[in-house]
């Protein structure tokens, strides 16, 4: 690839996590859209395209933005991809600086979700009808959630892990606490996680249990959150400033994928093919590969799955995730830190906004800018996000050479 | 006498009750749904194929929290039945991690779900646990 058609993040954003009960979605992704021009030192007169995220707001949150930012006219594509939203904003503006349409983009995601309960459920009551009627794709006399497997994502991803463990052993319901007991301790160095309390694994085991083997902390956070990134190419960077260049974070790779057809892919979600698939297409792309990583931010959306993409991700031999863990590689001071930030069970999950607030994360590193948590000389890091239904978004992203 | 219906329509109240899946003519992908075309080769036509009522479970969780109206706790799972995997709950169990295990032996059962204003008789199914070795981690 020539220096031109280089992807970099010049600015990136993410708002603190948490509950924001006197900010609305608007507000917060109107906070994280102006952080990240900010960080970039460019306005949204430099914008060619805006994308935007959201999934439990009214719709159109693209331009709803604008009008509080900066209404300039340029296309805006507002995606919906479940939790790989974020990512695909921003995979949709690289796309667009790549195309060649404009020279620099927007990407935005935003949730509020703080108090939203448990995902996946339905949410109406069930109304068994007097009358047994098929419906639906089943033929369905009555709602099968609940009796004929679970819908809820607790459950959805429990059954991803234990299926790990059919296959080759080894786990247990202390091995995934420990997981969510690793990505606790790392939040703790992270103003900006919801949760920032470290909590034991007798906590974490004995806390409610929600669906066997993820208890509550187990589980990714509800919470509201926001973050940005503006992109650009590598001509137009060269016109910037040397500070701008500097901090520049160069996109080595940028990877959508959705689930291949396999046999009990729709029996229960296959989040691992379209893994594999992305972080394959994502390590060539790059010219990289998993040992060249110096940190890994993937969805941890249930301690459950975070097991499965130690292996998905490449980061340990095929089917040794339990031994890859039990050697401490994934904790910050082990060789392969994964969810420095705390992760989704304790950073906190506002949906839409988790696939570029995993890129802030990794980019923070990359730039020698993250704090008590910085992970030292990073040079190259992965951000991983899994949308069920499916969809992976891999992001590779390098330090800009000195 | 009173009608009987399935829950689902891949559920058939034959002696014994089974389940029919939905089977690609062209390369054999297998489906529950009501189907536009095979997502695994795009071809358009569909056979019906019965599924082994024996199974080993393949993976499950135990739900304590469910949506509005659902009975906790239960167990979902993921069964396979002789190479096709089947989505359902086990029933007949004590729902905890002491008498649930990976590659558990289990086969089919019916239950009844109760009677509509008209008489209508509707039956779900579920996987109950058979006596036998449970699949070895690894080998499944």
């Amino acid at each position: 690839m020539s220096a031109s058609e280089d992807i970099w993040i010049l600015g990136i954003h993410m708002t603190k996590f948490g509950k924001h009960p006197d900010l609305d979605t608007v507000d917060l992704g109107a906070e994280a859209i102006r952080g990240a021009l900010a960080d970039g030192g460019v306005t949204m007169a430099d914008m060619g395209v805006v994308a935007a995220g959201n999934l439990m707001g009214g719709g159109g949150i693209g331009q709803q933005l604008q009008k509080q930012v900066g209404q300039t006219g340029v296309p805006v594509y507002n995606v919906s991809n479940a939790c790989a939203t974020g990512a695909t904003a921003l995979r949709t503006a690289i796309m667009a600086v790549k195309a060649g349409e404009c020279d620099m983009g927007l990407a935005v995601g935003v949730e509020k979700l703080a108090g939203a309960g448990l995902l996946g459920g339905g949410g109406k009551p069930r109304a068994d009808g007097k009358v047994y009627e098929p419906s639906g794709r089943f033929g369905a006399v009555a709602p099968t959630d609940g009796r004929i497997g679970t819908n809820t994502m607790p459950g959805v991803f429990a059954q991803v892990g234990m299926e790990y463990g059919h296959r080759y052993g080894g786990t247990s319901f202390e091995l995934f606490a420990r997981i969510s007991e690793k990505n606790h301790a790392h939040s703790t160095l992270n103003p900006l996680a919801a949760y920032s309390k470290a909590m034991s694994l007798e906590q974490i085991m004995n806390d409610v249990m929600i669906a066997y083997p993820n208890t509550r902390p187990m589980c990714s956070a509800n919470c509201d959150g926001a973050a940005a990134a503006v992109v650009t190419n590598g001509a137009t960077l060269k016109t910037l400033s040397l500070e701008q260049q500097r901090r520049a974070i160069k996109v080595s790779a940028s990877v959508l994928t959705s689930d291949p057809w396999q046999e009990a892919c729709q029996v229960l979600p296959d989040v691992n093919t379209l893994t594999r698939n992305a972080a394959t297409q994502a390590y060539e792309q790059a010219g990289v590969g998993p040992e060249d990583l110096d940190l890994v931010e993937l969805h941890d959306c249930f301690a459950t799955a975070e097991l499965v993409h130690y292996d998905n991700l490449g980061l340990c031999e095929e089917g040794g995730a339990v031994d890859f863990f039990g050697s401490g590689a994934p904790w910050r001071d082990g060789s392969k830190p994964v969810n420095v930030s705390g992760g989704l069970q304790s950073k906190g999950h506002p949906i839409s906004a988790t696939g570029i607030a995993n890129i802030w994360e990794v980019c923070q590193h990359l730039r020698d800018e993250c704090g008590d948590r910085q992970i030292p000389d990073a040079k190259v890091g992965l951000a991983h996000v899994i949308g069920l239904g499916s969809a992976c978004g891999v992001h590779i992203l390098e330090r800009a050479a000195a | 006498m009173s009608e009987r219906v399935p829950l689902v329509d891949y559920l058939v109240l034959d002696d014994p009750p089974h389940l029919v899946a939905k089977q690609c003519t062209q390369c054999g992908a297998r489906y529950f749904d009501r189907r536009n075309a095979c997502a695994s080769c795009f071809a358009e036509e569909f056979d019906s194929v019965p599924i082994d009522n024996d199974g080993v479970l393949r993976s499950f969780t135990i739900v304590a929290h469910a949506g509005p109206g659902i009975e906790v706790p239960f167990v979902a799972g993921v069964v396979d039945c002789g190479g096709t995997s089947v989505r359902g709950n086990v029933i007949n169990v004590e729902p905890d991690a002491e008498h649930v295990s990976l590659g558990m032996p289990v086969r089919l059962a019916t239950y009844s779900l109760g009677v509509d204003d008209n008489g209508t008789e509707a039956i779900g199914f579920g996987y109950e646990p058979v006596d036998g070795e449970p699949t070895e981690p690894g080998r499944a």
